[in-house]
């Protein structure tokens, strides 16, 4: 091979990056306003708003074509796979990424931090989520998750003059430099048994049956595993999620809480599906105790929270334990309905998040579960928002955490796993409390027992336009995909088949 | 078939309707959301209207319309379409429905005049009709049982809708209660038919059930269908609910307890004719459950002095014959049909006459108390006239045609117990006459036996216009099914088909049994014009003494609900006890408390963990990285 021919820079296929460049795009343009002239954030938010939508439509071009004509391709000298699954999460990406943004406005202003950066950062965080939902390298995978950990450490805190969001961002950042390494440190392995880090190329390498190193291999996928493990926050890597999701600016949080694990799945489906899929009995016993104990560990965990931001973070890392479940089981059923409940996940989540900010007021006080106590008479309309909010979030039919659930636990009663499906039932039905229990705490607890706070009189929560029309789409989808799930479902089982 | 794709709006409006009054509540005032509502169940009315004609457009045997809306979570072969059915058959229930719902709807405005609650009545209401809707409309047996349990949920909520006293509310939970009992042999029911035919649409389980049901297989679907039947359509043993539930809103008792919600039993029977060909036996038992009902239930209703309870045990009564008519099948599904309709609008006429006499009577419903009004409510009067003399199958009412239609299929079913059953059919009659003269004598004529401070005046015309509507298909439906020209038997033939029989012919046999009809009929008239009008007091009471302990037996309803109370009801409380406190509180209580303090107990211990420190953190992942190696080492060394 010649050197001239090695470092010639392959040919431009910018049709198959288009999301991600918009966006990227979107994200400078955004600098250059603040460069040029100081403006209302609002605009910055504006024009961030409209290039996740127009990202968003790429993506959905993208997604037409590789579901109709059948042609998923490789671009960037197999950098980049353009199929079924990469259009589908970049689109789920660029949802929440527009969620994000709309829940941001109000609360920046209120808080008084709102700079137009914010929106820049946001924007290329969510371009790193969706260059690793379409990367097919393992070099590709660790440039996207560090162009997307780093924004959201910067985001974290974002509320330089709040301890708490000081605190999360140095937390998230030691925590996450020293997972990166761990990835860094499996990708490195798997390139010493394999000689590639293009994932097509390691799966024929593994149907050549020529590895020469297995352990090294094995090695490997262990680390990429703990790597992606922490991004997705399962148990035992988890230990960051409740510190840094309590102490970070609640939309941040909503937009990292979505974000950075459907990104995180992304990266796990594509590394053990297309390159590590010859070692499927390797790593499917590690999933099914990695879903195990994420699911109960963060069921359990929740119920000892009184204070509602940390227990929507176990709540979170509960979910990532369900989602887990879908791809530890193996079968094509099991990965739909993971796909499935990501979407679910990231209307169920931002949702809650975005209306915990709305009630948490100015300086972000009131989070306790007291200060949620007879929520309801104060404030009714948000409070039954919430309360649907978290029946999703257990489970209840007619929402869509009942189908959710309902798919991933298919895929595992097909899979014949009953201790995973024992589990995961078991674990929802724990999660119902916690989740109940605020509802409870909303709605039927206006006495105040001995010995607690009484809650204080707030004023009343004021409605910014951005704000209600992201509560509006997070409801109508979860009610939607409770009652209509079909549409979704297809398009996930594609999805999965266009590996 | 742009107005056939538009049948799925006919549910769909009242619900929507109901859902702008559920969330409205009180704050849509009183005439405005009864209005709204009846708007709403007349729009149906009119795309119902378009429905029939888009039907009558085509050739008969192209008149079944089915359309897919969309698909519920198939489930490995279980597959829930939600899809309804335009035929013949739901045209002219859904016709029936929304028809006389509507007619209601205005009723009802004028006569929850001032109620506290409204806006809730007029929600409910709006709710059953999309409801029953549903109910006619699907085209499988979940979907039907969706809309059954529907019904079933808002028949609950509107005999409670006065839920502040207690008799009311525990009428309603009788209803709920017993309704339950039907509906687990409904549900039973669906599974067989689900377990022999592996699917729940009825193109598939009408086409596929004669093949692979045996005969006892049928049977068995068939009296699992027959309990639920029992249960909704108030038939014995499981009609006890249907008097009691006379305890809510007059407009209620007209639309759901006695003109549409009931019948549903009726039509999911005439829905599964296929399944009721299959098995003879079946036949017989519905037949013999349905004569019984009807005999049993007129007897009672000849005891009774309020004015509601009369006419409730009338329904039990006329129900029972369309039981028999759709058991003994052949023509008998499409008489049964027939009567179903017409009764649908001479009962709901009743009903909301003695709504109107009740309401010009200060909220009296005793009929020991009225007498004279004849006068005072003179269109109630007429109206009520033509509802008692079509309900009494007196010529040329609609009843006389309806019943008869029964009847003569009874009898030419041509087996010695169908002709057992026609008899006992005709004593019904008999005593349908009977009670009905009673009523209509003690109410309207003789002397007033007012309480002194009861002024009885005609209701608003809000009221009376929907009587004057009904009167009219009360008086002239019949012709709709005249022996030897039978249009109603020929409309249904595409869904019946061969099953359907011969409809009736003009000949000799025919025209004895019309002739036997109207004789039974008017000697029960005379019967009653004898007692309750010519004798006196005296004369009566020399008569109740002759007959002795019978008169006590048949004012108390024959002691039916004594004795369900002894058999069922408090052995349950016995057993309730038992289960409640000892094995419930003490046993599973226990079990579930602890295991919930031990999670919680769990999560304390473990949250303990969560200190803060970073270095912590990072122990903890190092170790479950380091489980992970260990356990990926192990297993590469064993192998």
């Amino acid at each position: 091979m010649l050197i001239a021919d090695a470092i010639a820079a392959p040919p431009s296929d910018w049709w198959a990056i288009a999301p991600q460049l918009v966006l990227g795009g979107t994200a400078v343009v955004i600098i250059l306003m603040i460069c040029v002239k100081r403006v209302d954030p609002g605009w910055n938010a504006l024009v961030a708003a409209v290039g996740t939508v127009a990202s968003g439509v790429f993506a959905w071009e993208q997604w037409r074509q590789v579901t109709t004509d059948a042609n998923p391709r490789l671009a960037y000298s197999g950098m980049i796979a353009v199929d079924g699954f990469s259009a589908f999460l970049v689109l789920v990406v660029c949802v929440a990424a527009f969620l994000g943004v709309l829940l941001a406005d109000q609360y920046f202003k209120r808080e008084g931090i709102d700079r137009g950066e914010y929106y820049a950062l946001l924007l290329f965080s969510a371009c790193g989520m969706q260059f690793m939902a379409a990367a097919n390298n393992l070099v590709m995978v660790f440039v996207a998750l560090e162009l997307l950990s780093i924004c959201l450490y910067v985001l974290s805190a974002w509320n330089r003059d709040d301890s708490r969001s000081q605190e999360a961002g140095a937390k998230y950042l030691l925590l996450g430099a020293y997972s990166s390494a761990i990835l860094l440190f499996g990708i490195a392995l798997l390139y010493g048994g394999t000689g590639t880090t293009n994932l097509a190329r390691m799966a024929e390498i593994f149907s050549e049956n020529v590895t020469r190193e297995p352990g090294l291999v094995l090695l490997g996928m262990v680390f990429v595993i703990v790597g992606l493990g922490f991004k997705i926050a399962a148990v035992p890597f988890h230990m960051w999620t409740p510190d840094v999701y309590q102490g970070a600016p609640t939309p941040v949080v909503g937009f990292m809480a979505s974000g950075a694990k459907i990104a995180g799945f992304a990266g796990l489906f594509r590394v053990l599906e297309t390159g590590l899929a010859a070692f499927e009995f390797d790593w499917q016993p590690l999933l099914v105790g990695l879903a195990i104990v994420t699911m109960l560990g963060g069921s359990i965990l929740a119920i000892a929270q009184r204070d509602v931001k940390r227990m929507l973070a176990y709540s979170s890392i509960a979910h990532a334990g369900f989602i887990l479940t879908g791809l530890a089981s193996g079968t094509a059923a099991g990965v739909r309905g993971a796909l499935f409940y990501l979407v679910a996940y990231v209307f169920m989540i931002a949702g809650a998040f975005g209306v915990v900010a709305l009630l948490a007021r100015r300086g972000e006080r009131y989070t306790s579960l007291d200060d949620y106590r007879d929520m309801f008479r104060r404030e009714p309309v948000l409070a039954t928002v919430l309360a649907f909010f978290l029946f999703a979030m257990a489970g209840i039919p007619g929402t869509s955490g009942f189908v959710a659930k309902f798919a991933v636990f298919t895929g595992v009663a097909d899979a014949h796993q009953w201790v995973l499906l024992t589990v995961g039932t078991v674990a929802s039905v724990i999660s119902a409390y916690f989740y109940l229990r605020l509802v409870v705490y909303m709605y039927m607890r206006p006495e105040v027992d001995e010995g607690e706070a009484q809650p204080a009189a707030l004023p009343r929560v004021r409605w910014a336009p951005a704000t209600v029309v992201a509560l509006v789409l997070t409801v109508f989808f979860t009610i939607q995909l409770g009652i209509l799930p079909q549409g979704l479902l297809d398009m996930a089982g594609k999805a999965t088949l266009l590996f | 078939m742009q107005i056939l794709d538009s049948a799925w709006l006919i549910p769909v409006i009242p619900l929507v309707s109901a859902g702008v009054l559920a969330l409205a509540g009180r704050r849509l005032k009183e005439p405005i959301a009864g209005w709204v509502a009846t708007v709403a169940v007349g729009a149906s009315f009119v795309l119902s209207f378009g429905q029939l004609i888009a039907l009558v457009g085509r050739p008969p045997e192209a008149r079944t319309f089915v359309r897919t809306l969309y698909e519920w979570i198939p489930a490995g072969g279980f597959r829930v379409p939600v899809s309804y059915r335009i035929d013949p058959l739901s045209v002219v229930m859904i016709l029936l429905i929304t028809g006389v719902g509507a007619l209601i709807h205005l009723y009802a405005i004028g006569y929850m005049k001032g109620d506290r609650d409204f806006t809730r009545f007029f929600f409910y209401l709006n709710l059953f009709v999309g409801s029953m809707l549903v109910l006619v409309l699907a085209d499988n047996y979940l979907l039907l049982f969706v809309g059954w349990e529907l019904v079933g949920a808002c028949s609950y909520l509107l005999i409670g809708f006065w839920y502040q006293s207690s008799p009311n509310a525990t009428a309603a939970k009788k209803a709920f209660v017993v309704n339950r009992v039907g509906d687990f042999g409904f549900v039973v029911g669906l599974m067989l038919i689900f377990s022999v035919v592996g699917s729940l649409d009825y193109g598939a389980v009408f086409s596929i059930a004669p093949s692979v049901m045996t005969a006892a297989m049928a049977t068995a679907v068939c009296l699992c269908l027959l309990v639920g039947a029992t249960g909704k359509s108030a038939q014995i043993p499981l009609y006890v609910w249907l008097p009691d539930a006379m305890a809510g809103p007059t407009p209620v008792s007209a639309l759901i307890h006695a003109a549409t919600m009931v019948t549903a039993g009726v039509y999911m029977i005439a829905r599964s004719f296929v399944l009721w060909d299959l098995s003879p036996t079946a036949q017989g038992i519905t037949v013999a459950i349905g004569i019984i009902t009807a005999l049993v239930a007129a007897v009672i209703a000849i005891g009774q002095f309020n004015i509601k309870k009369v006419l409730a045990y009338s329904t039990v009564s006329q129900l029972g014959y369309m039981i028999a008519g759709v058991g003994v099948g052949g023509a008998g599904y499409a008489a049964g049909i027939f009567h179903l309709l017409a009764h649908g609008f001479f009962k709901a006429l009743l009903f909301l006459c003695a709504g109107s006499v009740i309401v010009g009577m200060h909220h009296e419903e005793d009929m020991r108390k009225m007498g004279g009004l004849r006068t005072k409510m003179p269109i109630t009067f007429i109206t009520y006239t033509i509802g008692f003399l079509a309900l009494d199958g007196i010529f040329p009412f609609a009843g006389y045609f309806s019943k008869d239609g029964i009847l003569a299929a009874l009898f030419e079913h041509g087996t010695w117990w169908s002709q057992v059953a026609w008899a006992l059919g005709l004593v019904g009659a008999f005593l349908t006459a009977t009670y009905m003269a009673r009523q209509w004598f003690m109410v309207f004529f003789g002397k007033p036996r007012w309480d002194e401070d009861v002024h009885p005046h005609e209701s608003p015309w809000l009221m009376t216009v929907p009587l004057i509507v009904l009167a009219i298909p009360s008086t002239l439906f019949g012709t709709a099914g005249l022996p030897g020209f039978n249009q109603l038997h020929r409309w249904l033939e595409p869904v019946f088909g061969v099953a359907g029989g011969e409809p009736e012919l003009l000949n000799a046999t025919t025209f004895a049994l019309l002739l036997t009809s109207l004789v039974v009929a008017g000697s029960g008239l005379v019967v009653g014009w004898a007692i309750w009008y010519r004798a006196t007091a005296d004369q009566r009471a020399t008569l109740a003494g002759r007959l002795g302990g019978v008169v006590p037996f048949v004012r108390n309803k024959l002691y039916v609900d004594e004795a369900y109370a002894a058999t069922f009801e408090r052995p349950g409380y016995r057993l309730t006890a038992v289960l409640g406190d000892e094995m419930d509180q003490r046993g599973i209580d226990w079990l579930v408390m602890g295991t919930g303090a031990a999670f919680k107990r769990a999560g304390a211990w473990f949250s303990k963990g969560q200190n803060g420190l970073i270095r912590a953190y990072a122990a903890v992942m190092g170790a479950g990285a380091l489980v992970f190696v260990v356990y990926v080492l192990a297993r590469g060394v064993s192998r």
